[in-house]
């Protein structure tokens, strides 16, 4: 049977796929950043998943408002990262993995989530920002299943129902009858705003009750509206719903691997953690 | 800095309307559909260049509304927010002209770029404090 073997959570800020590419992991002001990274890809070295299920939104790549699902789940061959317009570069198409894509269709909508299916889905910073983060030297050594949830176009999720969903994805997981080793990467946040004159808010308090909450006790922030959650981590801060997601997703008891939080990247409270099956 | 409990107590939310902040409802995405389907297309190359070879017949294939045509024509984050642009798709618009998330930032919050990137160094003390609910650090 599949195993969930652990959790890793990431900021996928796109200046980050810019420093990437320029190079600039040692400067100053990148470095306390990267560094974070060293942990997280000794514990995947040592996990060697065959799967990864990566949580995420998107940001006008793939869906525009004209089509915008709450929840969207990849079962393509392969996923093309392509061009948002500010200039951060691609990377390689990475293979998908359709058959553990179909059994979490299969599975979620049977517990009665109305999701979208995509056989075709572009992939933007949110997935390739963390992906290149993990596996920096080459191809990522795993196939991926892409779960898209919108956090773009209020009425958002509930985080609530995030949990429950990914709780869903978790059961259809662990019932696929492939001997799979699968990890979840969930992206974005913590806290950060880009719009509107307060631009820059970063709320470290929420962000540690959320990081904290996030290991064994994720109920605790379903309880927060998404007007909450706009005001107390900001606009875009509202990507936390995708961690909660991954966390409903890897389920049951967690024993927190690692964690690096660092501000500021770009406009962006950053972090990593990683969370592992306990 | 403050306690969790005390931190939900510090940012009162409920119904309040959240200062600075534009939440994009529906309201917001039926007001700037065509704004938004705009900078959607600027996801491409040729539709950049084409934008910027000549921006008022662009603007009008996309049937911008005359608010919309001026906060383009002022590249005015604030006005372009109120016409019903949404963050991420104003990004594509932005990068258009190199600009970043610090140089909106301080055009938004009406400082200088040096002032919005101190503003956010001024948070790099409290990274510790968050990091030291984890695991101990190898």
């Amino acid at each position: 049977m599949a195993k969930l073997i652990g959790g890793i959570s990431s900021s996928h800020v796109p200046a980050i796929g810019g420093a990437i590419a320029g190079k600039r992991q040692d400067d100053p002001y990148w470095k306390p950043f990267f560094d974070g990274f060293v942990g997280v890809r000794a514990w995947l070295e040592q996990q060697r998943p065959d799967a990864a299920i990566v949580v995420y939104n998107d940001h006008g790549l793939n869906f525009f408002l004209d089509k915008m699902p709450t929840f969207a789940v990849g079962a393509a061959p392969r996923y093309v990262s392509a061009d948002e317009g500010w200039g951060i570069p691609t990377i390689p198409p990475v293979p998908g993995d359709q058959e553990l894509s179909w059994a979490i269709i299969d599975g979620v909508v049977e517990d009665e989530f109305d999701i979208v299916t995509c056989q075709e889905m572009l992939i933007d910073h949110a997935v390739s920002v963390p992906l290149q983060l993990l596996w920096p030297d080459g191809p990522p050594p795993v196939r991926i299943v892409p779960i898209s949830v919108n956090t773009v176009q209020h009425p958002l999720p509930s985080a609530a129902r995030c949990l429950k969903f990914g709780q869903s994805i978790g059961r259809a997981v662990r019932s696929y009858a492939a001997d799979l080793r699968v990890v979840v990467i969930s992206t974005g946040g913590l806290s950060h705003q880009l719009e509107g004159e307060r631009a820059g808010f970063i709320n470290p308090d929420f962000d540690a009750l959320c990081l904290n909450a996030l290991v064994n006790e994720p109920a605790k922030l379903t309880t927060y509206s998404s007007r909450e959650l706009v005001a107390l981590a900001g606009s875009q801060g509202v990507e936390i719903l995708n961690w909660i997601v991954g966390r409903g997703i890897l389920g049951g008891p967690a024993r927190e691997v690692l964690r690096n939080y660092h501000i500021p990247i770009s406009n962006t409270a950053s972090a990593v953690q990683v969370l592992e099956a306990a | 800095m403050l306690a969790p409990e005390q931190c939900l107590k510090a940012n009162p939310v409920k119904n309040e309307p959240i200062p600075g902040t534009y939440i994009f409802d529906g309201r917001a995405a039926r007001r700037g559909y065509a704004l938004n389907k705009m900078c959607y297309s600027f996801n491409e190359a040729k539709n950049r260049e084409e934008f910027l070879a000549d921006e008022d017949s662009y603007c009008a294939r996309y049937g911008l509304d005359e608010a919309q045509r001026q906060a383009i024509k002022s590249r005015n984050v604030l006005a372009l927010l109120a016409a019903g642009g949404n963050a991420y798709y104003l990004a594509k618009f932005a990068g258009i002209f190199g600009l970043d998330m610090q140089d909106i930032g301080a055009q938004q919050t009406g400082t200088t770029v040096q002032q919005f990137k101190d503003r956010l160094q001024y948070y790099a003390r409290f990274s510790d404090d968050v990091n030291a609910g984890g695991p101990a650090r190898g």
